[in-house]
């Protein structure tokens, strides 16, 4: 399914990804899933929170550079070929992929993607 | 007037002016002297490059009469710098000089849309800077209706433009954005004031204060440009062509010059701004270095003017580097990342050296707008500000992206470099 993930440019320096957990703590905010991509300068973190539009605006009161983006979620089963299956799917529909992020723990893997084309992507993985 | 008449027209008053400063300053005497200049080697306006600088320094260390080239007595007025930096320099003006400043401060009124049927409300400062007089002079040549309010009290300012109904404001041009904030506040619509022109100088102002002021006011903002070493305001200013403005040459005649080489440069070039007075009596100036940098263009405006313009002041020689043995400006990065939509005109350069190689980084920040999730686009953001600064600056450079908001603001003299080379 397509869900909204939170996207924050965080400055490489020492304490500003602690920063950014803080506001969401202070404003109640969980996060289900995070990830980091990083680069020499700077980081940005993504994540899926239970209140996306709160979070994002806390984060812009305290200055923070935001983003709110669709990406599919696809709950995977854990088994061996079961991510293969699903990118086997996107690639075969001409679907690009961004960047994954996943975990899989008690028997299932749910995987975050950010694709080219959410809605066809969404309707790829249902349609099969 | 034609380019060669003009040029006729500076070439003989420049023999002038180069004939009484050795005659009667013992300061030029001395300098032309030095570099065996005498005034009969002066034949024209191709000569001028023979000639000795004047620098503010010169200006402090010939305080306070010292560069006089009348007697005392022939000196109606002083001016004086504020003297933040040291001790105030000090200019003179002759009854004629009173009457060439007023002169060519009527013309940039004029030249602005300014008419004897105009109110002028003059919010410059009045006493020992330029800005107030040399207004309020050239507005009454012009023959408008001066209201000499000065600068400060904001809410006499707004009383009298509403109650006077004046037609032009003359002012700095942060004074007049928040003259404009303060419109705004007090639930004046400006779109109801007979306020139409606005006449704008003594510091530099960008593209997008212009259209802010514009707006806020709703007038057409018009730059004019002076220093009191040379005259005072109307040395230049725009016309309704807004493209550059126009000098008062049969008065001051412009040069571009390297800041480093002095030596002068083509036309178009950017480089460090000289003027030399061609007809100022009182205190005439040789190829005064105003450590403002600028460009110089000579074709015909679309206003039909044919004197020369100089572009908008792109910043102060002062903050040139050398890096790599290139010149490179604060203010080049600063017009480079006003054409990227996705940057933001706030930077910091910082030079180092690494092994024996000048680096030069350059921090940007990103627009909000266009902060993406995705690592690619960030990097085709980076990748374009990088192309565009360095076929500005034809230096290669290291672009960082930081987060909005965090680079200081430029409030007139922000901090724009760290230079980390001991040399």
């Amino acid at each position: 399914m397509i869900i909204k993930q939170l996207s924050v440019f965080l400055q490489n320096e020492l304490g500003r990804l602690e920063e950014a957990t803080k506001v969401l703590s202070d404003n109640n905010i969980n996060i289900s899933a995070l990830s980091i991509a990083e680069t020499e300068g700077y980081g940005i973190l993504r994540m899926i929170v239970n209140d996306t539009d709160k979070a994002a605006e806390a984060l812009k009161g305290n200055e923070f550079s935001v983003k709110v983006t669709d990406v599919l979620r696809i709950d995977a089963p854990d088994v061996p070929g079961a991510v293969h299956s699903i990118i086997n799917k996107l690639s075969n529909a001409g679907i690009d992929i961004a960047y994954i992020y996943g975990y899989s723990s008690n028997g299932i893997a749910p995987l975050i993607i950010k694709v080219s084309d959410p809605e066809r992507a969404d309707q790829v993985i249902k349609g099969c | 007037m034609s380019r060669e008449q003009m040029r006729e027209l500076q070439s003989g008053r420049l023999k002038d002016v180069v004939s009484r400063v050795y005659h009667n300053v013992p300061f030029y005497r001395k300098k032309m002297q030095e570099i065996g200049i005498e005034p009969g080697d002066i034949s024209s306006i191709d000569d001028l490059a023979k000639l000795p600088f004047t620098t503010k320094q010169d200006l402090r260390d010939n305080y306070p009469f010292g560069l006089f080239a009348t007697p005392k007595s022939e000196v109606v007025r002083v001016h004086a710098s504020s003297g933040t930096t040291g001790k105030p320099t000090v200019v003179a003006y002759t009854r004629k000089d009173i009457s060439t400043f007023s002169e060519v401060v009527a013309r940039a009124l004029s030249c602005s849309g300014v008419t004897r049927d105009d109110i002028i409300q003059i919010a410059f400062g009045y006493g020992l800077f330029t800005g107030g007089l040399g207004i309020h002079y050239g507005a009454e040549k012009a023959g408008a209706a001066v209201v000499p309010i000065s600068g400060g009290n904001t809410e006499k300012q707004l009383s009298l433009l509403q109650d006077f109904g004046c037609t032009v404001l003359a002012c700095t041009p942060s004074y007049a954005a928040y003259l404009a904030d303060a419109m705004e506040m007090a639930g004046i619509d400006p779109r109801k004031l007979p306020l139409k022109i606005g006449i704008f100088g003594a510091e530099p102002w960008s593209q997008e204060m212009r259209a802010k002021i514009e707006a806020g006011l709703d007038i057409k903002a018009f730059d004019i440009y002076g220093l009191s070493e040379i005259m005072g305001p109307g040395v230049a200013n725009s016309c309704s062509c807004q493209n550059g403005l126009h000098i008062a040459e049969d008065h001051f005649v412009p040069e571009i010059l390297d800041p480093k080489t002095l030596q002068q440069l083509p036309e178009g070039s950017t480089g460090e701004l000289v003027f030399t007075t061609l007809t100022k009596e009182a205190m005439p100036l040789l190829r005064y270095r105003t450590r403002d940098l600028s460009s110089l263009d000579y074709s015909t405006c679309a206003c039909g003017r044919t004197n020369v313009r100089m572009s908008r002041i792109f910043g102060r020689s002062d903050d040139m580097l050398i890096i790599r043995g290139v010149n490179v400006f604060p203010s080049q990065v600063e017009s480079a990342l006003l054409e990227i939509p996705e940057a933001k005109p706030h930077y910091m350069l910082i030079v180092d050296r690494k092994g024996n190689l000048d680096t030069l980084e350059i921090q940007v920040e990103i627009d909000d707008k266009y902060f993406s999730d995705e690592m690619v686009q960030l990097n085709n953001i980076r990748n374009k500000i990088k192309h565009k600064v360095e076929s500005i600056l034809g230096i290669s450079v290291i672009i960082s992206l930081v987060e909005h908001r965090t680079l200081a603001r430029s409030e007139g003299k922000a901090k724009r470099v760290i230079d980390n080379r001991n040399i």
